[in-house]
């Protein structure tokens, strides 16, 4: 009986992660992985259609609008694929930026009636848009294959970057998902950043449109290191990163989880009576 | 010996009243931030109230030993909850500590992370890991508790299209499977009908004693208290009032139940932020069943808002609910409160049918702000009235709340001399319009007494 002894006072200053308790909710967390991708898809007779449908509508949009109407260069790729690359890890973040930071407020049943390390919560919200992000992938490939754009053995570097985007929705996601248990504007804020966003960030252009002074700021936006990334793996060697600025991308994200792991910590003692 | 498995020392809990919701958006924060800045330049004293504090628990210690099932009874805010929430790591207390040694699970509402559009074999297995059960344990379970919930044909239809009654059976069912050394359970009997609660409260109790778990256990319902609690914990305004034997603690609680509500005129009984309850009496008490019972309540709004409905509810003294008296005013007009004007409401319940006994009896309110149930504010006793029959009145315990008045009764297949017969008095007989209804071949006889 001694092996299990937890001792509830209360706690002050900053909180460790507890990696051992969230390693023992791990089933937790795809359970509920597993029930926001089944939610999402059921009872939505178009549900995978219409995650397909989204990407390639919006790459139809970009694409007039950046490469006919703008006349933006594009190293000689063929512009749908150039614009549908960085769609792919953009609206990941998108999404995952949205449902993670309505995640906390949307489980507030579960957060007043049972304990279970908080952070599985935002955790599992961005990681059930991984079935929106495969069902774009696999049009992006059928769509290079239409474009005789050579696969490469660079692709297998996409996971990688998709790491990447992956820590920067998720430490977006701890600080909204826990600003908006305290201050509801937050849902106001959520969509309005995703649609500036989208033009912010290299979606519909590369980002060497970017003068080269402005680079290494620009790269603050963590999106810009992600995309430029995903299209290196894509469209090869003429788009490689700019690696410093890709440093700068990284360094953002890591700050932004770091504090983000602390603020969620230490607002998450007050969860359950707030919310 | 060894150490208990559940020790609290001193626990407290505070909430900050009032000022909480007031700041609920950045916008309102910075608002106030604005304003504040502004009373400095303008020299202004602070007016705005300072926080208010109310401690929901305080200087809490208590200790449970493995195997034992603690009962935890007290008032609506007596801090029952909060304790619960504290044991199971929900909430944080303020002060003081808890040391538990086991695996602790808690059940303070069933049915917790269903999702309405997933299926019952869905729901069972996300709300099982929710509770804290492995993937495999549910699996080895899962027959066992569609069994249990009695939705075996159900089980792959989404529980949206559930009645009540199954989604809180297939509810409790996975919680009722659950095996931890601790279990913390919140009023989750209150909901399902009776045949069910009694499965349940079978269920809690085989855990108890077959397996030797650790429960606590709050509940309105005394009888539940009774059946399962050796010891039951007694809370009053945030303090434990009393710890011990199940019956001398249930007795104490009925009795201050009770003393509240012959006890001094004025009382202070707050609902929610913006009301207080000042009075709440009922006369005679006193009152002997088929007489009238007058009740007077007198409430103090302490801001303006609206009210949609007023209900008192009366309660057997185990929890069973009996009956409910609407205030409502007539074609849903709700009423406005205005503060600091105190609203009172005199009644008569007309010859109350109850048998003879102690009722507990609540309010429920609806209001602008939050509709709530709030238990235990007040009670009164009904006195039997004298048996005209002849017959030693049954137990009061076998005639359940309802003394139901009879007119007439007709048994037949018996020898004639054997056959039922009315009694009643002269006068009640003679108000009886019916009595040439009565089919001429039925053969009972009516006999007037009295």
């Amino acid at each position: 009986m001694a092996e299990y002894e937890r001792i509830i006072r209360p706690r002050k200053g900053i909180i460790a992660i507890d990696f051992e308790e969230l390693w023992r909710y791990r089933e937790l967390f795809l359970f509920l992985t597993w029930r926001d991708i089944l939610v999402r898809y059921k009872q939505t007779y178009i549900g995978v259609a219409w995650a397909a449908l989204q990407p390639l509508l919006m790459m139809v949009i970009f694409t007039a609008i950046f490469s006919f109407v703008g006349k933006f260069p594009s190293h000689g790729a063929p512009y749908p694929i150039l614009v549908f690359a960085a769609l792919l890890p953009w609206q990941f973040f998108a999404n995952a930026m949205t449902e993670s930071s309505q995640s906390l407020v949307a489980s507030e049943r579960m957060i007043t009636k049972v304990y279970f390390p908080r952070l599985i919560i935002p955790a599992s919200a961005v990681m059930s848009g991984i079935v929106d992000l495969i069902i774009s992938a696999l049009i992006l490939l059928a769509l290079m294959w239409g474009f005789d754009v050579p696969f490469t053995s660079r692709m297998f570097m996409l996971p990688v970057f998709f790491i990447v985007a992956f820590l920067a929705a998720f430490s977006v996601g701890l600080w909204f998902s826990a600003l908006n248990v305290r201050y509801r504007d937050v849902k106001y804020i959520v969509p309005f950043i995703v649609r500036m966003g989208m033009y912010v960030s290299p979606v519909g252009f590369i980002s060497e449109v970017v003068p080269e002074k402005y680079r290494f700021y620009y790269n603050l936006n963590p999106m810009v290191g992600v995309i430029d990334g995903f299209r290196w793996c894509i469209l090869g060697e003429r788009f490689e990163p700019y690696w410093a600025g890709f440093l700068v991308s990284v360094l953002v994200i890591l700050i932004l989880l770091v504090t983000g792991a602390i603020y969620f910590r230490s607002m998450e003692r007050t969860f359950a009576d707030v919310i | 010996m060894s150490s208990p498995i559940i020790s609290a020392r001193g626990l407290g809990k505070r909430y900050r009243l009032g000022q909480t919701l007031a700041h609920d958006t950045l916008r309102d924060h910075i608002t106030a931030i604005i304003k504040s800045a502004g009373r400095i330049f303008s020299g202004k004293r602070n007016d705005e109230k300072p926080d208010e504090y109310i401690w929901a628990l305080k200087d809490v210690s208590f200790d449970v030993e493995a195997g034992e099932v603690i009962g935890i009874i007290g008032r609506n805010g007596a801090g029952k909850s909060t304790l619960l929430k504290i044991l199971s790591q929900i909430t944080e207390p303020t002060e003081g500590e808890a040391r538990v040694r086991g695996r602790l699970a808690s059940l303070l509402e069933v049915g917790t992370g269903f999702h309405q559009e997933l299926t019952g074999r869905e729901n069972i297995f996300l709300n099982g890991a929710i509770l804290g059960m492995s993937k495999a344990e549910i699996k080895k379970k899962f027959d066992e508790i569609v069994a249990f919930a009695e939705v075996e044909k159900f089980i792959d239809t989404p529980v949206k299209r559930y009645s009540s009654g199954m989604y809180v059976r297939l509810a409790f069912a996975v919680a009722a499977h659950l095996e931890p050394e601790i279990l913390v359970v919140d009023e989750v009997l209150a909901v399902g009908d009776a045949a069910f609660q009694n499965k349940c409260l079978g269920k809690m109790q085989e855990v108890s004693r077959g397996k030797g778990r650790t429960i606590l256990f709050v509940s309105h319902n005394m009888s539940a208290i009774q059946m399962l609690c050796g010891k039951v914990i007694y809370l009053s305004q945030g303090r434990i009032k009393g710890i011990g034997a199940v019956d001398e603690q249930v007795a104490a609680y009925l009795k201050d139940l009770k003393g509240d509500s012959e006890g001094g005129d004025v009382m202070n009984y707050p609902l929610g932020n913006q009301f207080k309850l000042t009075t709440f009496k009922f006369s005679p008490n006193p009152v002997t069943t088929g007489d009238n019972l007058n009740f007077q309540i007198k409430i103090l709004p302490e801001c303006d808002t609206s009210i949609f409905d007023l209900q008192i509810l009366i309660y057997s003294v185990y929890g069973v609910r009996v009956g409910i008296i609407d205030l409502r005013l007539p074609n849903g007009k709700s009423y406005q409160a205005q503060k600091n004007k105190p609203i009172e409401i005199n009644g008569k319940i007309k010859s109350i049918p109850l048998v003879e006994g102690d009722y507990r009896v609540g309010l429920y309110l609806y209001c602008k702000e939050f509709y709530r149930d709030f238990h235990d504010i007040s009670a009164f006793s009904v006195s039997a009235r004298k048996s005209n029959t002849g017959n030693i009145p049954t137990k009061p315990i076998y005639r359940g709340c309802w003394s139901l008045p009879l007119l007439q009764g007709i048994l037949q297949g018996l020898p004639r001399y054997f056959r039922i017969q009315r009694f009643c008095t002269k006068e009640q007989y003679g108000k009886y319009p019916h009595q040439t209804d009565l089919p001429r071949d039925c053969g009972v006889r009516q006999r007037i007494r009295g």
